[in-house]
C-alpha cells in the first residue's frame, strides 16, 4: 500500500528535523561521536553516507519485489557493503587526507543503523522516489547533527572552523590564556560525549516545550 | 512442500555476483590513483622515516620496491622498505626506515590499516611507532606484553595484541627479505655515493 503514509516531500522534511537520525532516532551514535573533532571529517562522513544510503535506499527499492522475508537483511547487508567499499575507494582516490584520517570508520558505514534501518523501514516497501527523498532528508539530517557537534567541537578545541581546508580562524590566535585557552577535551573523545548529551538534551528541552505550547 | 534453498536465494547468488564484479571494476579504475596517492605519501616520509635525507630514489629488484635515502650531496643514508601483510582486521601497510648499512630501524609509518578503532589502531600513534627507533634490523624482533626488556622486544599494545604482533611479523619478513637482496648484490649496499 505505497498510496498511504507520508508523500516523498513529507519523508524529506522529516528525515531532517522531526525524525532526524542521530538526534531523535539516536542512531548511527558510533560516527557521531568518533569523527566530529573537525568539520572535514564531519563533512566528509555526510557525503559517504548520503552516497551510501541514497545508493542502497534507490536498489533494495528497485529490487523490493523479488525480496523474500527471510533473506532481506542479507540483501540489505551485501548492498550497503558493496557501495560502502566503493565509497571508501573512491575517497582513498580522490580525498587521501580524509581517508586517512577517518581510517575504518568509512568501512564501518557498513553497521551503520541508519541505513539499515531506512532499507527496511522505507526502501524495501515504497516506489523509487519515495526511497530517493527519504535517504536525501536522512542523510541530510544527520549531516546536520555531525555539523552541529562538529562546530561545537572544532571551535572550543582548535579555535577553527574547517581549519584545515579553509583555515578560518573563529577565535583568534594571540588571545591570552586568561581569555580563553583552546579546550582539548572537546577534541577527544569525552568531548564528543559531552557535546552530543547536551545536544540531545537541547532538543528533547524544544521538543517538550514545543508539544506542552500545542497542548496549552 | 519442500523448498530448495539454492533456487530461494537466487537473488542473494546475483546479487553478490553483479556487485562482486562492479567491485572489481571500481578497484581496477581507481587503483592507480590510489597507488599514486600512497607514493606521494611515501615520498614525503622520507626525511621523516631516515635522518638527514632529503630526497628518495626508487630500487626495483624483481616485484618488490625499495627507496634508497640520499642526503643532499646524493650519499645513501639509508633505506625506506615499504612492507605489507595481514593484520588482525585487513591489510596493514607499513614504510621501515632503516640507517645506511640497514642494520637499525630509524623509523616506522603507517601507510594503511583497517584495524579496530581506539585499540588496533594505536599502532599509528607516535607511542608505539616509537617503540621500533633504534632497534636492530639484522635480528627478528618479538613482542612482550611486560615492556620491553631485551634490545630486539616490542612492547604490545594493551589489548591489541594481535595488532602489535602483526605489525611486529610484517617488519621482521620485510627486513629479513631486503637483507637477503642485500646480501645477494641485487641492491648496491648504502655508504657509497
Amino acid at each position: 500500500m505505497s498510496s498511504d503514509g507520508p508523500t516523498p516531500a513529507e519523508r524529506f522534511l522529516r528525515g531532517i528535523l522531526p525524525e532526524n537520525p542521530v538526534l531523535r532516532q539516536v542512531l548511527g551514535i558510533c560516527p557521531t561521536l568518533a569523527v566530529t573533532n573537525t568539520m572535514e571529517g564531519a563533512v566528509t562522513m555526510t557525503g559517504a553516507v548520503l552516497f551510501v544510503l541514497t545508493c542502497a535506499n534507490v536498489l533494495v527499492s528497485l529490487i523490493r519485489p523479488l525480496l523474500k522475508p527471510h533473506l532481506r537483511i542479507l540483501v540489505f547487508t551485501l548492498t550497503i557493503a558493496t557501495f560502502v567499499t566503493i565509497a571508501d575507494r573512491l575517497l582513498a582516490a580522490f580525498l587521501y587526507d580524509m581517508s586517512r584520517q577517518l581510517g575504518p570508520y568509512i568501512p564501518l558505514i557498513i553497521v551503520n543503523c541508519i541505513i539499515i534501518a531506512r532499507c527496511e523501514i522505507c526502501a524495501s516497501k515504497q516506489p523509487v522516489r519515495t526511497a530517493l527523498m527519504d535517504a536525501l532528508g536522512q542523510s541530510l539530517g544527520f549531516g546536520l547533527a555531525l555539523c552541529a557537534l562538529a562546530s561545537v567541537r572544532e571551535i572550543l578545541g582548535f579555535g577553527t572552523w574547517f581549519g584545515k581546508w579553509l583555515g578560518w580562524r573563529v577565535l583568534p590566535v594571540g588571545l591570552s590564556e586568561r581569555v580563553w585557552a583552546p579546550w582539548t577535551v572537546m577534541i577527544l573523545p569525552p568531548g564528543a560525549f559531552i557535546a552530543l548529551a547536551l545536544l540531545l538534551g537541547a532538543v528533547n528541552w524544544a521538543t517538550a516545550r514545543a508539544r506542552a505550547r500545542k497542548e496549552a | 512442500m519442500k523448498r530448495n534453498p539454492i533456487l530461494d536465494a537466487w537473488l542473494v547468488i546475483a546479487l553478490s555476483a553483479g556487485f562482486g564484479s562492479s567491485l572489481a571494476a571500481v578497484q581496477a579504475a581507481l587503483k592507480p590513483r590510489i597507488e599514486a596517492n600512497k607514493l606521494c605519501d611515501t615520498l614525503g616520509q622520507v626525511p621523516v622515516l631516515v635522518t638527514s635525507a632529503t630526497r628518495a630514489e626508487k630500487v626495483v629488484v624483481g616485484d618488490r620496491v625499495y627507496y634508497r635515502a640520499l642526503d643532499a650531496a646524493g650519499v645513501t643514508v639509508g633505506w625506506v622498505v615499504p612492507a605489507s601483510g595481514q593484520g588482525f582486521a585487513d591489510k596493514i601497510e607499513l614504510l621501515i626506515g632503516l640507517d645506511a648499512t640497514a642494520s637499525t630501524i630509524t623509523g616506522i609509518y603507517v601507510l594503511d590499516q583497517k584495524e579496530t578503532p581506539g585499540l588496533g589502531d594505536n599502532i599509528t600513534t607516535e607511542a608505539f611507532r616509537r617503540r621500533f627507533l633504534r632497534k636492530p634490523a639484522d635480528v627478528p624482533l618479538s613482542v612482550r606484553k611486560d615492556g620491553a626488556a631485551a634490545a630486539h622486544e616490542i612492547e604490545a599494545i594493551t589489548g591489541a595484541t594481535i595488532s602489535s604482533e602483526s605489525v611486529v611479523a610484517i617488519v621482521n619478513a620485510a627486513l629479513r627479505q631486503f637483507a637477503g637482496q642485500l646480501r645477494s648484490g641485487a641492491i648496491r649496499p648504502g655508504g657509497i655515493p
